[in-house]
């Protein structure tokens, strides 16, 4: 028996297989849409060039040479040009690509955790605890998020981590509103019903049986919520409140290539296209992953 | 709970109260919030307002008038007081009250994203209602990767490269700022500050190529927000189109040999106007807090502008004061959807 036999065997002899064949399945479709696929490549090469960015980055980041400053791109040894402190522009884009993936995987362990956790419990008690706990989703919900953001680094002080808390800190409510929508559909199921017959803790419940009904579609929406995180970070950057200079971070890199716009294009353009292309990169893998595992549009 | 079904009216208003207790909770939240934040900012506000040398009994005397020494409960509710009243507090910059100067603020932001806004609409619902009934078609595929890109866009940086290309290459359009240098010196003197809205004051004085000056400026900044809410609006109508031209009466209609023009643009849009009208205010009330990078990159003398400067220099109150307004405007845009949605239609009355 093949492993593509394997995977379709319409009668699976263990609940592995016939997850595995689900994903299977899944993965072919996904396959199909071309766009689908260049956002995954994209979000596969960001995380290869993060990790092997010591080695393919030609020079430090952040090691100055004054006598060769502001170079145009594709001078030699210069494939990007170089900032006003003589930096290779190209080296600090690799190793920012490294920050980039550092924040946005703090935020997405953190945020998606919170509200899954907050979404399940009040759609599973109802009643006041979801009242309460709706309520405070709400208020987050009602703050401009950016807006948000900014007060609390100004309360927590700059920089990467306090950016990291105030991003996740802003976008933990829509997935606490998913979480309980999906957790109300299957609420008052019988499968529920007979767990707590078993004798099952509401803890046990949440946890083994709610929970991973709700997985799918917070998954969809960490998918698609990581271009807003990625961009979220760089707008703090940007205005000087999340990574400080002179670490090598895109937002911050934009910002100091503001002064010679005009003059020296390079310096802004070079950070600026790589946010564009690893946010849009993530953007089409969420869409694509959307078409794939939406229960809506599956069945 | 009742035996007879209330009549419409009836329900349309409880709802509508319903509506508004849960605002005013949203509301009471909302102030939590920045209390809790005016308290644990770790910039000391006696030490802000008196400065370093000030002496123990200055520090004193200021702490009691400023009620730091009462409980945290007291504190809040005469803080409530306050805010209710219109009363945000002082701009330790500036020394002038918070309100104030986010009215001043304020009205470049409004008219800032309200252009965006008009321009998002008027050509993302067509896109999105074309896309909807040619689903597959290039022109479909066109738009959905127009807003796929203005999605994944950080808007900073689009802002500085449209100024490098508009402005530094072109020369297309007018720089940073609401106007020239030349017409801002002459502004303060030749247009009365009606609205605070340049386009509307300099056209009501009738300063027409002062006008023309300032549509030069603000077309960027709006044309790159309306990029925005473009590519939302459209998403969204031409899911609600797909949506709607499934149904039933679509088919009906055909069947009774309506022109397809009328099918589309009269049946099937004017059923997705009711969820349309949320989208809409979603990113109208988006627009206006998204502008804060916009309007830094475009020296636009706008709230998001106002709450990042003061942020820089520690002034507190001002920050907290206009995240308060611009949470409030975020709750009546909330609220104005929520009773459109409702008045728009029928099956939520």
């Amino acid at each position: 028996m093949t492993l593509t036999e394997w995977l379709l065997d319409p009668n699976p002899k263990s609940r592995a297989q016939s997850r595995a064949g689900q994903a299977w399945l899944q993965w072919l479709r996904f396959r199909r849409n071309p766009l689908a696929m260049l956002g995954l490549f994209i979000t596969v090469a960001l995380v290869l060039l993060a990790l092997f960015a010591p080695w393919l980055a030609p020079y430090d980041p952040t090691a100055q040479e004054l006598a060769n400053r502001l170079q145009p791109p594709l001078t030699t040894g210069h494939l990007m040009g170089t900032d006003d402190f003589g930096r290779d522009i190209l080296s600090r884009v690799l190793w920012g690509s490294r920050t980039t993936l550092y924040i946005v995987g703090l935020v997405i362990v953190t945020a998606p955790v919170a509200g899954l956790i907050i979404g399940t419990v009040a759609g599973y008690f109802g009643g006041w605890v979801d009242a309460v706990l709706m309520r405070i989703t709400d208020i987050f919900l009602a703050f401009p998020k950016l807006i948000l953001a900014l007060a609390l680094v100004a309360v927590l002080g700059k920089g990467m981590e306090n950016a990291v808390l105030a991003i996740a800190l802003t976008s933990w409510p829509p997935y606490a509103r998913v979480a309980r929508a999906e957790t109300l559909t299957v609420r008052n199921s019988d499968y529920i019903a007979a767990t707590l017959l078993q004798g099952a803790s509401s803890a046990r419940i949440i946890w083994g049986h709610i929970m991973p009904m709700c997985l799918p579609s917070v998954i969809i929406r960490v998918t698609l919520d990581m271009a807003g995180i990625i961009l979220t970070a760089a707008g703090l950057g940007f205005l000087g409140l999340g990574v400080q200079p002179p670490d090598a971070e895109w937002g911050v890199m934009i910002s100091a290539g503001r002064k010679f716009l005009f003059e020296q294009w390079w310096v802004a353009t070079m950070p600026g296209l790589a946010i564009f292309t690893v946010s849009l990169g993530f953007n089409l893998m969420g869409d694509g992953l959307r078409d794939v595992l939406d229960p809506k549009g599956a069945r | 709970m009742a035996e007879t079904p209330s009549p419409p009216a009836v329900r349309f208003l409880t709802q509508t109260g319903k509506t508004l207790f849960s605002l005013a909770l949203t509301f009471l939240g909302l102030l939590v919030v920045t209390f809790i934040i005016a308290r644990v900012v770790p910039v000391d506000p006696v030490t802000a307002i008196l400065g370093e040398r000030a002496t123990g009994a200055q520090i004193a005397e200021m702490r009691a008038r400023l009620g730091l020494d009462d409980p945290l409960w007291q504190q809040f509710g005469i803080y409530l007081w306050d805010v209710v009243h219109g009363d945000l507090g002082t701009s330790i910059r500036t020394r002038d009250p918070v309100l104030a100067e986010v009215g001043r603020y304020f009205p470049a932001t409004l008219e800032l994203s309200t252009l965006a806004t008009i321009i998002g609409v008027l050509i993302g619902v067509p896109a999105g209602v074309l896309a909807a009934t040619r689903p597959g078609s290039i022109f479909d595929q066109v738009t959905r990767l127009f807003g796929l890109i203005g999605y994944s866009m950080p808007v900073f940086w689009l802002g500085l490269m449209g100024l490098l290309l508009f402005y530094g290459h072109l020369g297309w359009v007018g720089g940073p700022g609401r106007l020239d240098s030349a017409y801002d010196m002459m502004f303060d003197f030749k247009v009365p500050a009606v609205t605070h809205m340049i386009l509307i004051d300099t056209a009501l004085a009738g300063e027409w190529a002062m006008w023309r000056n300032a549509v030069s400026h603000i077309v960027l900044p709006a044309g790159i927000l309306a990029w925005l809410s473009m590519a939302y609006i459209s998403r969204m109508t031409r899911s609600f189109m797909m949506n709607e031209m499934g149904q039933e009466y679509i088919t009906t209609a055909r069947v009774k040999g309506m022109p397809e023009r009328r099918v589309i643009w009269v049946h099937g849009l004017r059923n997705t106007m009711v969820p349309l009208i949320t989208v809409i205010a979603l990113s109208y009330a988006y627009l206006l807090e998204g502008a804060v990078l916009t309007e830094t990159i475009f020296a636009w003398p706008g709230i998001g502008r106002y709450i990042t400067d003061a942020l820089l220099i520690g002034d507190m109150p001002a920050v907290l004061g206009g995240t308060i307004v611009v949470g409030c405007v975020y709750i009546g845009l909330n609220m104005v959807s929520d009773i459109l949605y409702r008045l728009a239609d029928p099956r939520a009355r």
